[in-house]
């Protein structure tokens, strides 16, 4: 019984690491860019929707709000502080990113305070538990699989079908043929970045959902597991960030239900250095060698 | 159709491309030849835009290319099939096809699917499969037909004979005649010269980044110099 509900909480969890380590291994594959600034843009997508909530906007709306907000922002810092930097050294660019998160954490800091705010969760997701012979269900976990998987669905005909889509994937295997074919490669940087920061605005919800809390440094953990989870499945490969996900979610579930609950962070960098260690392209990774 | 003038590309500090001038007409096929590091690709890539001249000029259908990016430069009608292929491993032939007509519009790509299909038989049998897993030949082949999926006016071929069986390499220049035949400029470059030259009409002989030689193929596959060098005595 409590099985159940655990492994729901995991897949909760997890979802929402799978929503944000999209964002990583997408761009990865695109520039090869550890956007370390990707877990800040959850913590502005948390801000818009807190702030429009209270002013009055609908709580769906909101969702829309903070999901736009999510994707225009990460377009305007690729195309402020990553394009220049294209042809530079991928070290500059990987200090540049880790720089762009400092400055949204300091920024918010300096606009919204330190502290923590509380998430109205309750407007967009009834928090009640469902109760079915002693399991209890939350409904915010349901919600949460759900969103989530439907975006992997959106996601996966995206990637798959589009003519954008196939832009992507091909400017990911090769950059120098695409642009062969005639591809803008601008423009799919561009709309990789959207992308990512849209699955990004959804996993704000979501996680602001299960912990109703809204702070300045909120996106760091989360940004630094859902990285580690694009690692586990392989940085660059979208069906890895979703598995990936998953896995670092119920792990972390799992270490919390036989009581090492203080562990749990712990245990997600454990993974993440196993991963390098013994098998740093992942579960899905490509090999470095068809890389070049 | 293409005029290129004193045209000097550099990688760093290295100069790779010296002055070089050259044209092709309308109609033609022009071979450039050289030994490996003369840099032949070089100047595909900068005629392309993936690299730029730091002086030179580069005029294609009276339009000067030379500031545009590569995206623009496909849109004008100049495809380039690039050395070692680059075939989309991952995408299926399908895929990678579509992928050469990115520029034009969704309802031209059908028709032009069916007339690739028609030159290359062997990409339409596996077309649902991925490119990686495709025989050398065929993905030559693929690399071909999906920079012919732009429609282009000017087609320049990076070593298209590189790595293949003699039997692989008359295939792929039967193909080069028939796009020819039907209209399709081709700038090859070759090191396999006698192949290239038996098809040309006219060659440029390139050494460490100059023109040494330009004359019409028949007189270079006569040449003495170019036989020593180039045809193996
Ligand atoms: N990315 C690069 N950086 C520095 N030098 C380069 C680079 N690419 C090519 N070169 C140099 O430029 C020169 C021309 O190279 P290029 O590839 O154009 O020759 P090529 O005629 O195509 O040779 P091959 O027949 O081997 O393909 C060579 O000396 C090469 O070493
Ligand atoms: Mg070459």
């Amino acid at each position: 019984m409590l099985f159940i509900s655990q492994l729901l909480n995991g897949l909760q969890l997890g979802s929402i690491y799978a929503l944000v380590a999209l964002g990583y291994s997408m761009v990865y594959g695109i520039i090869m860019l550890l956007n370390f600034a990707h877990g800040d843009i959850i913590m502005i997508g948390g801000y818009i929707a807190l702030f429009s909530i209270a002013s009055g906007v609908h709580p769906a709306l909101a969702v829309v709000m903070a999901i736009v907000g999510c994707m225009l922002l990460a377009m305007l810092i690729e195309k402020a502080a990553y394009k220049p930097l294209r042809s530079a050294p991928r070290i500059s660019l990987l200090i540049t990113a880790i720089g762009v998160s400092m400055l949204l954490q300091n920024v918010a800091q300096l606009l919204f305070g330190a502290g923590a705010r509380s998430f109205p969760s309750s407007s967009i997701i009834n928090a009640q538990n469902l109760s079915f012979g002693g399991i209890q269900i939350s409904i915010t976990a349901i919600v949460t699989i759900i969103v989530t998987i439907i975006s992997m669905l959106v996601l996966t005909f995206l990637v798959q079908k589009t003519k954008m889509g196939k832009a992507m994937r091909a400017v990911s295997e090769d950059l120098g043929a695409a642009q062969l074919m005639g591809i803008n490669v601008n423009h799919v940087v561009s709309f990789t970045f959207a992308v990512g920061a849209a699955l990004a605005g959804i996993g704000a919800i979501l996680y602001c959902c299960r912990y109703p809390l809204v702070s300045p440094t909120m996106g760091s953990l989360l940004g630094l597991k859902a990285f580690v989870a694009a690692v586990l499945g392989g940085i660059g490969s979208i069906p890895g960030a979703m598995v990936g996900g998953l896995a670092i979610g119920l792990a972390e579930v799992l270490v919390t239900a036989v009581g090492l609950s203080a562990w749990t962070d712990g245990v997600v960098f454990a993974i993440l250095i196993i991963v390098l260690t013994f098998r740093p392209t992942g579960f899905f990774g490509r090999s470095m060698m068809e890389k070049v | 159709m293409l005029q290129v003038d004193n045209l000097n590309v550099y990688y760093g500090n290295i100069h790779a491309i010296k002055d070089i001038s050259f044209d092709i007409k309308q109609g033609e096929i022009v071979t450039l030849i050289g030994a490996n590091g003369a840099g032949k690709s070089t100047i595909l890539k900068t005629l392309s835009g993936l690299l730029r001249s730091k002086t030179g000029s580069i005029k294609f259908m009276d339009q000067d290319i030379h500031h545009m990016v590569p995206n623009a430069i496909v849109k004008n009608g100049l495809a380039h099939v690039p050395e070692g292929r680059h075939v989309f491993a991952q995408m299926t032939v399908e895929e990678n096809l579509e992928m050469g007509a990115y520029t034009r519009k969704s309802s031209e790509i059908a028709p032009s699917l069916e007339h690739i299909y028609d030159l290359f038989p062997r990409l339409k049998e596996r077309r649902r499969q991925t490119a990686g897993t495709l025989s050398g030949g065929e993905q030559q082949m693929l690399a071909m037909g999906r920079a012919m999926m732009s429609k282009p006016t000017l087609l320049m071929l990076d070593e298209p004979s590189m790595g293949l069986a003699p039997i692989l390499i008359e295939q792929i220049f039967d193909i080069i005649k028939e796009l020819h035949k039907q209209g399709t400029t081709i700038l090859l470059v070759e090191q396999n010269a006698q192949m290239a030259l038996s098809i040309a009409d006219r060659g440029y002989v390139l050494e460490t980044g100059r023109i040494v030689l330009s004359a019409p193929a028949r007189d270079l596959l006569e040449d003495d110099a170019v036989r020593k060098a180039y045809l193996g005595g």
